[in-house]
């Protein structure tokens, strides 16, 4: 654990030794690839695929100085997915957020990190505010005008679903954005209906015979997204920043209902390192249990290969709500073999593996 | 122009000529006609440069008038009962908000036990989620209250719903006089937010607020209401101007300066209360009423000084307030709070009970005659409650108490051979 987390530190040190290398022969083979994170180096890019966030003119639309937690994958899958909204539109966007931490965290009284116009309403009728927000910018005759409504996976999976599914059924003009971290942080770390199996949460405690949420219950709304044939659905990772902002920016070329589900890690929750965060992410995505991939009009176009397939227990080890898993009487093998499963049953469904890929 | 329709219909119109840029419309009865009414002409096209949302809720509906109001947009939806209170939560914030959005209320009781019929409790549920809440006595000033509406809820920046009776309201055909566009433009400006969802001039609308603000963010929501007391008769008179009627107001009295015993109600119920008024003062009776319009700001000391001369104060009310009394009552003696003027409470007309001409003679009667009780039940079946009261104490598991006294009631007219 220590080791690859000392990786995750972006390879700064290994970068400084490449270029040392570098001026010593011109026929150094140039890395792409950062170690650990598989993040394509920026610099080392086309000028125009550089991410958003390099850029000097992105929009900080959330600024800084908020108050999220260290390592907060909300906080940056946010600001990546905004900046990239931000540039999409022109500058032209309004943002509508649901009551939980993105909103507790961004605006603590009287300051507000967000540059951009931004509406908090209440917990669960974001996609409806949106609705509004959108209607009137096209009766205003600001057609340009761009909304992003956004929310976690309480806001978004639970309390807020009704709305959801309203907006995405009428078609709304709406980008849908669901930061998911897998429970209700905002109130204290309880069960969402996004929460995994065998998950320690303050209403899932890891006691009793079957410790941990429970299996066989949860959504997938990815899939219910789908499922009212808008134009767009995808899922992104905080663990792949690049693939996050193209989305976002795929998404922003499109009109109608489209939806964009971010796994954002949550130190506190999920009892993980701050600096593991990204790390973490990338597990989730490696090993399966979290698919890539985007799909228009309810059928899936494209997933996100696997680059180097993990067991379920390398991302679920490094986190303590997952601990009751790996305890000292030995691992429980048969809920680690059902967690398995499901990453397997992923990685067919998705096709998340190219031929002969599966090491 | 003069035209006989549905009151419904009359609304419909009226907003219509409002010029909305969004409405949101789900149904429930017996508001439904309204925002049917509003689509249609949105369909046809003649009411243009309209967003009509057919929505999955009135969650959803006064949401997305919350969305649109935030962003410019003229904002207006309906509900009634159940919807009332399925987006309390929203209610609550478009007044914390101050967003001025325009909502009917087609009044109708709250279950269970279920019931479409009309009372008041529906209102009276979100009488403090700092909305100005307005009720006509009848469809012309339905009408009428939904232009004004508009104008004193962009004036203010602070939500209006404009309570119609159920059915009684809704559902009558009556003469209204539907002003022309013309009259109604001279009227309403466009409207000018003060607060406003812009990429040329960002800010954050509905951030958290801790205890070093929340009382000054809410004494200004007061403060609000208070400025609505002044401009609500302000806005009447301007309309009088324009349309050549009265409608609106705080209140309005009728035979009251030397009225002995002054009944006070809001809503349609008024137009009986007048009757009876009638025929009691040809009996030699002094008695008056007074019509409440402005329920929510309450105008306390408009109110105080029309009661102050009476010797006593029926409140004929369609809500009730279980273990306290009347809702309506409770406020209006605070009007006369330095006054020891008798403050009777009748509850009537609960889930569409209808309120008659002799019931109100009666009950003031009895007011006159100090034997009144103080929360008094109009044309209460004392029978029908003391058999339940019995068979329940008689039986641990009586069972559900409203579909017992249906059977009473059915066993009752069986043996009368009905």
């Amino acid at each position: 654990m220590n080791s690859d987390s000392a990786n995750n530190d972006t390879g700064s040190k290994e970068g400084a030794a490449n270029s040392r290398a570098n001026q010593g022969s011109a026929l150094q083979r140039v890395k792409f690839y950062q170690t650990g994170t598989h993040t394509v180096g920026n610099r080392l890019m086309d000028e125009a695929a550089r991410s958003v966030q390099s850029s000097m003119d992105r929009s900080n639309a959330i600024t800084s100085g908020h108050r999220a937690c260290q390592g907060c994958g909300e906080a940056l899958g946010a600001r990546y997915a905004l900046d990239a909204a931000m540039r999409a539109s022109d500058g032209q966007l309004v943002a509508v957020n649901a009551t939980g931490c993105l909103e507790v965290f961004t605006t603590p009284y009287p300051e507000t990190s967000w540059q951009i116009p931004w509406l908090h309403s209440l917990f669960g009728n974001a996609p409806a505010v949106a609705t509004g927000v959108a209607a009137a910018m096209r009766r205003k005759g600001r057609k340009k005008v761009s909304v992003v409504a956004q929310g976690g996976d309480g806001g978004t999976t639970d309390i807020g679903f009704g709305c959801l599914s309203g907006m995405f059924e009428r078609n709304d003009d709406v980008l849908y954005i669901c930061y998911d971290n897998e429970a209700y942080m905002n109130t204290g770390v309880q069960r969402s209906s996004a929460t995994p199996p065998t998950a320690r949460t303050a209403t899932t405690p890891a006691v009793g015979k079957a410790p941990g949420n429970v299996f066989g219950t949860g959504k997938n709304l990815p899939l219910i997204a789908m499922a009212h044939n808008i134009p767009y659905v995808a899922t992104a990772s905080v663990a792949d920043l690049h693939d996050l902002e193209d989305k976002v920016t795929r998404a922003m070329a499109i009109e109608g209902a489209r939806y964009i589900h971010i796994m954002v890690p949550c130190p506190l929750g999920w009892g993980s390192a701050p600096n593991d965060t990204i790390r973490i992410a990338r597990l989730a995505v490696e090993s399966g249990l979290f698919p890539l991939f985007e799909a228009e009009h309810g059928e899936v176009t494209k997933s996100h290969k696997i680059r180097r397939r993990v067991p379920v227990d390398d991302y679920l080890k490094p986190q303590r709500r997952f601990a009751h898993l790996f305890g000292k009487e030995g691992p429980d093998k048969a809920a680690l073999a059902a967690i398995q499963a499901m990453a397997d049953s992923n990685i067919k469904r998705f096709n998340l593996l190219d031929a002969g890929d599966d090491t | 122009m003069l035209k006989q329709m549905e009151g419904s219909l009359g609304v419909a119109q009226a907003i219509a000529l409002c010029r909305p840029e969004v409405v949101c419309a789900y149904p429930i009865t017996p508001q439904t006609h309204i925002v049917e009414g509003i689509g249609a002409l949105v369909k046809t096209g003649e009411l243009e440069n309209c967003e009509f949302i057919n929505v999955e809720s009135e969650f959803a509906a006064l949401s997305v008038a919350i969305g649109a109001s935030a962003a410019g947009a003229r904002a207006y939806t309906a509900t009634a009962s159940q919807g009332i209170l399925y987006m309390a939560e929203a209610i609550y914030n478009a007044g914390g908000l101050g967003l001025p959005i325009v909502m009917t209320v087609g009044n109708r009781a709250i279950g269970a036990p279920i019931n479409i019929w009309n009372d008041h409790t529906d209102a009276m549920s979100v009488k403090d989620a700092g909305w100005i809440q307005l009720f006509a006595e009848n469809n012309q000033e339905a009408l009428d209250l939904h232009i004004q509406a508009f104008r004193l809820a962009e004036e203010l920046s602070c939500p209006v719903m404009v309570c119609m009776d159920g059915f009684i309201l809704t559902h009558a055909y009556e003469r209204v006089d539907i002003p022309t566009q013309a009259e109604v433009d001279a009227f309403l400006p466009p409207y000018e937010p003060v607060q406003v969802l812009d990429p040329a001039d960002p800010y954050s609308i509905g951030a958290m607020v801790g205890p070093e603000a929340f009382t000054e963010v809410r004494y200004l929501a007061h403060d609000k209401q208070l400025q609505a007391l002044k401009r609500i008769p302000e806005i009447a008179d301007v309309f009088k101007d324009v349309f050549g009627r009265e409608s609106g107001g705080l209140l309005h009295p009728y035979h009251a300066d030397d009225a002995e015993t002054l009944v006070v109600a809001l809503g349609s119920v008024n137009g009986t209360i007048k009757d009876a008024v009638d025929t009691m003062r040809e009996e030699g009776h002094a008695v008056g009423s007074v019509s409440l319009c402005s329920f929510r700001p309450f105008p306390l000391a408009e109110l105080g000084d029309v009661l102050r001369h009476a010797a006593r104060v029926v409140v004929v009310e369609k809500s009730l307030a279980p273990g306290l009394g009347g809702v309506v009552a409770s406020n209006v003696r605070m009007s006369l709070r330095d006054s020891p003027t008798p403050v009777y409470t009748v509850i009537a007309g609960l889930g569409g009970r209808p309120i008659t001409k002799a019931g109100l003679e009666r009950v003031i009667k009895d007011a006159i005659a100090d034997d009144l009780p103080d929360v008094h039940f109009l044309d209460l079946e004392t029978d029908v409650i003391a058999r339940e009261l019995e068979r329940s104490r008689d039986t641990r598991r009586s069972g559900p108490t409203a579909e017992n006294i249906l059977k009473d009631l059915a066993s009752v007219a069986g043996n009368r051979g009905e």
